[in-house]
């Protein structure tokens, strides 16, 4: 069964069309990779389905649920967790009060019942040594991780992470793949927009290309690669 | 390798010790009435008045990103509504403090209503012309003496409760047993206002006023429900702020429009000692007020020069300190006198002392 399931969702700007007829599904489990050039839509398409944005046409199901016009609080209860493509952290807070927040909101549980669970993500992203660190002074990496944390804190069974793997090294990149695929293993379905191809193809089951807001390929990451609508597209970006 | 236990923790030896040192304090001002006299109490009343006034906007502004400048009306209404209980109706005094709390609530309902759809200086400006429309009204009110004011009825000063009985414990004068009743009642109202909000930044809410405050977008990402979080808070400080207005006015036995209503004193001057003392920190008022009354009470003789010198060290501290005098304080030494940040301590994070 899908667990995410997209019925001809459209968005405007004015006369710019940002998502323009999408359909698609992701089956539980599974993880889909998106990819695009700069302002094909793919960011856009992330808050309509978190809700950040409404759509203007078209249906969202989430588990069987239309949450079309769900608010985002609602749909994050719901279990879609995202990261955001620029960290956005409460600067203020520490890296574990980060994730207090998010497990206690998002799983709507009192304080104390998040923090052994808190530690556990932690320790999974590989925080846990910046634990008490304000989210304010972390470097790149950590930010990313500490997205990805606050992210699996709310326990999603849909997690949707924007381009988490930019401006890495190989070596900070191979181990964020590394996280990324055990929580693929742990049963939690993926979406992912990301132009690092090397980690997207390391994590997922297919690949979507989207261009000008449209779908113009979707299926297994081999054949997407060698399509030459892909090709022409990427021919700028990946040899 | 067992599972590694962790264990959150907030409290510091520091603040430990300070908790000790602040009930002592304590014991001292509740027998203030035995130590001090009569113009010390009213010092006390001032500072503890304008803490409590302090530490709601602080709540608002620092914790709640909600800058409003029209907190005036809720100590204006407050103010009045007591008045108008004890004069329409024949309300104890005392008991109709509770009422101006209640006003202010009434009054806050519709206010944040219009003023949260505005965001940053025109929420500001929003809350001040709201204010303001408050205190013109309320100039209308022929009752509580229009637009010139009113005095306490001397029957309602004479039958206060608890008055009688402080006149006889100190062996007093009514005029000051009133006093002392002010004060102990402002104490009651600032231990409760900073042991309240001390209370909310601990708990679960606390964490989502600050996550709302410093990303609106990721606090509702991860679940948390910022416009209720500022619809609560919002009211909260109304509440206080309107209870404490009454009570300045009860003590003053005198009201007018434009003192109740009075930008300068309760906006201006509230502002002032929460961002000298440090926003954003519970202990940033406490600082701020300390320093605000000793200016006040060194300076205040030289009339314009002291609304200047206010101001040019307002200006100082902003450019020099941003986060307050609290905050160098804190940033130097570690201090925290009310710790809220979680601590992660055990498991696989490296030895440290809470």
């Amino acid at each position: 069964m899908s667990i995410l399931a997209l019925q001809g969702v459209s968005k405007r700007y004015g006369a710019l069309t940002v998502t323009d007829d999408v359909s698609f599904a992701v089956p539980e489990g599974q993880a889909l990779g998106i990819i695009g050039p700069n302002g094909a839509g793919k960011s856009t398409l992330f808050n309509l389905i978190t809700g950040n944005v409404p759509v203007d046409a078209g249906s969202i199901m989430f588990d069987g649920q239309d949450v079309t016009r769900t608010p985002a609080r609602q749909r994050c209860l719901a279990g879609i967790g995202r990261s955001f493509q620029i960290p956005q952290p409460f600067s203020a807070l520490t890296v574990f009060e980060n994730l207090c927040v998010a497990a206690a909101f998002g799983r709507d549980l009192p304080e104390r019942a998040v923090a052994e669970d808190c530690a556990t993500v932690l320790e999974r992203t590989g925080l846990i040594g910046r634990a008490n660190a304000p989210a304010g002074g972390l470097s790149l990496l950590e930010r990313k991780r500490l997205e990805l944390a606050r992210a699996l804190a709310t326990h999603p069974r849909l997690l949707l992470l924007d381009e988490i793997a930019g401006g890495l090294t190989d070596g900070e990149c191979a181990s964020l793949i590394d996280t990324i695929l055990e929580i693929k293993a742990a049963g939690t379905t993926i979406v992912w927009i990301e132009h690092v191809l090397h980690a997207l193809t390391a994590v997922v089951d297919r690949l979507l290309v989207l261009d000008f807001g449209r779908i113009i390929g979707i299926g297994d990451p081999d054949e997407i690669m060698q399509s030459p609508e892909v090709r022409e597209i990427y021919l700028g970006i990946e040899a | 390798m067992s599972a590694p236990a962790y264990t959150v923790r907030t409290g510091t030896r520091a603040s430990r010790l300070f908790g000790w040192g602040l009930l002592a304090l304590l014991v001292a001002l509740v027998a203030a009435p035995l130590w001090a006299d009569r113009g010390m109490i009213q010092d006390l009343f001032f500072i503890l008045t304008m803490l409590v006034l302090a530490q709601f906007w602080n709540l608002l502004a620092g914790y709640g990103g909600l800058i409003s400048i029209g907190q005036q009306a809720f100590v204006g209404l407050g103010a009045y509504a007591m008045f108008g209980a004890v004069i329409v109706w024949g309300v104890n005094p005392v008991p109709a403090i509770l009422l101006g709390g209640v006003a202010a609530v009434l009054l806050a309902i519709p206010t944040a209503f219009f003023a949260f759809r505005l965001v940053g200086a025109y929420f500001a400006i929003g809350t001040w012309v709201i204010a303001d429309m408050a205190r013109l009204i309320v100039s209308q009110w022929q009752v509580v003496g229009g637009g010139t004011g009113t005095s306490l009825p001397r029957e309602a000063r004479a039958d206060m409760w608890g008055v009688e009985t402080i006149a006889a414990l100190f062996d007093m004068r009514a005029a000051a047993a009133r006093d002392v009743l002010a004060y102990w009642l402002a104490l009651a109202l600032a231990i409760a206002t900073v042991a309240g909000i001390y209370a909310l930044l601990r708990s679960r809410q606390g964490l989502a006023l600050a996550a709302v405050r410093d990303n609106v977008e990721a606090a509702g990402a991860v679940g948390v429900d910022a416009k209720r979080m500022r619809w609560s808070i919002f009211l909260v400080a109304a509440f206080g702020t309107g209870i404490c207005g009454a009570l300045i006015f009860l003590q003053n036995a005198r009201i007018a429009p434009d003192a109740a209503f009075s930008v300068v004193d309760w906006m201006a001057y509230v502002i002032f000692i929460v961002v000298i003392g440090g926003i954003g920190r519970i202990e940033g008022p406490i600082v701020g007020v300390l320093v605000f009354f000793v200016l006040q009470s060194t300076l205040s003789q030289f009339g314009a020069w002291y609304l200047m010198a206010l101001g040019l060290l307002a200006i100082t501290v902003m450019l020099i300190a941003p986060r307050g005098l609290w905050g160098v304080i804190s940033d130097r030494t570690g201090l925290q006198l009310f710790p809220i940040q979680r601590r992660l301590y055990g498991g696989r994070i490296a030895k440290e002392t809470p």
